[in-house]
């Protein structure tokens, strides 16, 4: 069933600053699974979804990352994102003076190109951009202001679901999508990542919490600690956090994870 | 001070300047030259120039205007200069010679005058004496460098708009200058008159023919009556051997409003000095200004706001985007005089930096000598954010035209202040053209 695999990682080691961050993670997502990677702060979550979607400054100091059968470390983050892979970030960034029209339309038809797909005229992608906006509540108006810029905290959120909507990568990361999110946007988040999943699509949700998962139920659960994923299970273990906390996955694995203290006392390094 | 150079001292008053006959003007000129004379070209150890060497336009052949008429322009030529709007008027200088022939002044409202300079002077001297004379502005503190005194000295021609008291221009007066042929001194001179609550927009536009090292001394005046309003644009799109030295000069009364837009992105080498003496209550100022440097470009902006009445507002918004060689300059003073209580200051000038051969040299002048103001300054130089630029490439964006998005919206925040659509889009097709990947980022909007 290898073929069947969209993404698998091996033995990845990633530092920053010349401090190691991952000690080694092994992960293998199917076509249409959602895995939910969960993990105290400074457990690495961030860490190896920035590395999946190019971000610069990381040394792969080990193992490999494989995407559709190709070396994704290899690849330009925009080649990447051309062959399915989207990054809804924790931190979006502003982009004064770029509307998100301007973004959707350049980042759209290239990854169409690259799929040799016929790219979208305005027409219709302005029709194709408004049904998205629905389905994450945004305002039309918003098509025409600068990317995320004054935007509230779930407005950056939804802008990035939206993005992923219209991208519609194969494997969607989502980096703590979740925090910040009062009850009412984290719904409309989390129903618009549901209505974007399928069979075809994978979807990795990097969360420090559980309630996230309230909306979107994962088909595996995996608790990052001290750079490594030292438990999976399916999503009755993000319940099970939930109850007992991360002190919990210590307990059972011998492993400290909790607090910021995890990385400081060398797990390994 | 500075050792004069061979074309200064070869510099004589040519015959044919407009108003010679006047002994004011005449005198005033004189006054002038010998001004010039004595004072010499400045150096990069003048503080006000340390960063914008001139010493190529003193190694040039002849500083003074030339009295002939220059060669015809051809009409495609001036069709693409052209900005293709409803113009109030338009006025056509050649050389800094007015040319009649190519203007057009048919469709101007009761209560606007408007002639060429030499016509204005022919029709009523004593409105330009205030001007011509040997100030500035009668009781403004801009000292007048040497190249306001050599346009002092030289001015050929201009324009001469005055505006009767609430008249409303809808439409811009349109003042094309083009630099036809190679190594022109070229002096125009502009004084710009509102009386009280009258408004309007002028565009002062510079083109040039391909090549040709010219130079442009030219300068602007301005007088602003209580609750007058003015939007002044200057474009500068002259070729890449020009020299370009300019000066924009405003006095606002009680309640006016002016705004200066400078845009400059062609020459050799630009410089512009605009200043504004709020001079009584209530008077707002905006400058705004966009610079594009690439290959060996030099473009200088130095502005200077003197808030001398309470209440007053400014406002500077200057941005550039240096690439190649390219450098720029930003000089920004402001002056709180005692007693302009409640003034409300701002300046921003923020520049990118595309090459590391490219080099940006700005300087805040605040000198404050009132309490209870509020003024802020920042300024930021650097490259493009790497995190934007990650954030683009992460949406499938190649790395190339993600900066060209990314320059076109940092411009973006100046071009939004224009409200003449086609000055907009000629600003956007510049910048543009200016961009890597400029065309392909052209498609998508």
């Amino acid at each position: 069933m290898e073929d069947k695999i969209v993404l698998t990682i091996k033995n990845l080691q990633v530092a920053i600053d010349g401090k190691q961050i991952l000690h080694g993670i092994d992960l293998n997502v199917r076509p249409g699974e959602v895995h939910a990677i969960m993990g105290p702060n400074g457990s690495g979550k961030s860490t190896l979804a920035q590395v999946l979607a190019g971000r610069a400054g990381y040394q792969v100091l080990a193992g490999e990352v494989s995407y559709q059968g190709r070396d994704l470390l290899a690849m330009a983050p925009e080649e990447r994102a051309r062959e399915g892979v989207f990054l809804a970030f924790q931190y979006p960034l502003e982009i004064p003076g770029v509307s998100i029209a301007l973004l959707l339309k350049t980042g759209l038809n290239a990854i169409r190109k690259h799929r040799g797909l016929p790219e979208l005229d305005a027409m219709e992608f302005l029709a194709l951009v408004r049904e998205k906006m629905k389905m994450v509540q945004m305002d039309d108006a918003f098509l025409y202001r600068s990317v995320n810029e004054g935007f509230s905290g779930g407005e950056k959120k939804r802008n990035e679901i939206l993005q992923l909507a219209v991208l519609e990568p194969m494997l969607a990361v989502l980096d703590e999508t979740d925090s910040g999110l009062d009850i009412d946007a984290l719904r409309v988040v989390a129903s618009g990542v549901n209505a974007m999943r399928s069979p075809q699509r994978s979807i990795m949700l990097v969360t420090h919490y559980q309630r996230l998962l309230n909306y979107i139920t994962p088909d595996y659960v995996h608790v990052l600690a001290g750079g490594r994923i030292v438990k999976s299970g399916g999503a009755e273990l993000a319940l099970e956090l939930e109850k007992r906390g991360y002190g919990w996955v210590e307990a059972q694995t011998g492993v400290h994870v909790a607090g910021s203290t995890a990385a400081a006392q060398g797990i390994r390094t | 001070m500075n050792t004069p150079v061979t074309p200064w001292l070869q510099a004589k008053l040519p015959q044919a300047l407009p108003g010679n006959h006047l002994p004011w003007l005449r005198q005033a000129r004189k006054t002038a030259l010998e001004r010039c004379m004595a004072q010499g070209l400045p150096t990069t150890r003048d503080e006000e120039w340390k960063y914008t060497d001139v010493a190529a336009i003193g190694r040039r052949a002849n500083l003074a205007p030339g009295n002939t008429v220059p060669t015809a322009v051809d009409g495609t030529a001036l069709h693409e200069w052209l900005l293709p709007q409803e113009n109030a008027a338009l006025l056509v200088f050649v050389n800094g010679h007015y040319q009649p022939g190519l203007s057009n002044l048919s469709a101007l409202p009761a209560g606007v005058q408007l002639h060429n300079l030499a016509q204005q002077i022919d029709l009523d001297p004593a409105m330009l004496q205030p001007f011509l004379g040997n100030k500035i502005m009668d009781d403004g503190g801009v000292a007048q460098n040497v190249f306001d005194s050599l346009n002092a000295a030289f001015a050929t021609d201009g324009a001469v708009l005055h505006l009767a008291s609430d008249t409303r221009l809808a439409a811009p007066i349109y003042l094309l200058h083009i630099a036809n042929g190679a190594g022109a001194a070229i002096y125009p001179r502009h004084v710009i008159v509102a009386e009280a609550g009258a408004q309007a927009t002028v565009i002062e536009h510079y083109v040039g023919t391909a090549g040709a090292a010219n130079f442009t001394n030219v300068m602007t005046q301005i007088s602003l009556a209580a609750g007058a309003g003015l939007e002044h644009y200057k474009l500068l799109e002259e070729d890449g051997a020009a020299y370009h030295i300019g000066g924009i000069h405003a006095r606002q009364a009680a309640g006016s409003r002016f705004a200066s837009h400078s845009f400059a992105v062609g020459g050799r080498l630009s410089r512009n000095q605009i200043t504004t003496l709020l001079a009584e209550d209530g008077s707002e100022c905006l400058f705004n200004g966009l610079y594009l440097a690439s290959g060996r470009q030099h473009i200088d902006h130095h502005t200077r706001i003197e808030h001398a009445a309470p209440g007053c507002t400014s406002r500077q918004y200057y941005r550039g985007i240096l690439d190649g060689a390219g450098r720029g300059v930003f000089n920004g003073k402001v002056i709180v005089r005692q007693g302009a209580m409640k003034t409300d200051a701002h300046q921003a000038n923020n520049t990118l930096l595309l090459s590391r051969q490219a080099e940006m040299d700005t300087k805040p002048q605040l000198e404050i000598f009132a309490d209870d103001v509020k003024c802020t300054h920042g300024a930021t130089v650097g490259p493009l954010d790497e995190d934007m630029l990650f954030y683009l490439r992460s949406r499938g964006v190649d790395a190339v035209l993600a900066k060209a998005l990314l320059g076109y919206g940092f411009a973006h925040d100046v071009i939004d202040r224009v409200s003449l659509p086609a000055l907009r889009a000629r600003m956007e097709k510049i910048l543009l053209a200016r961009l890597p990947q400029g065309a392909m980022l052209e498609e998508l909007l």
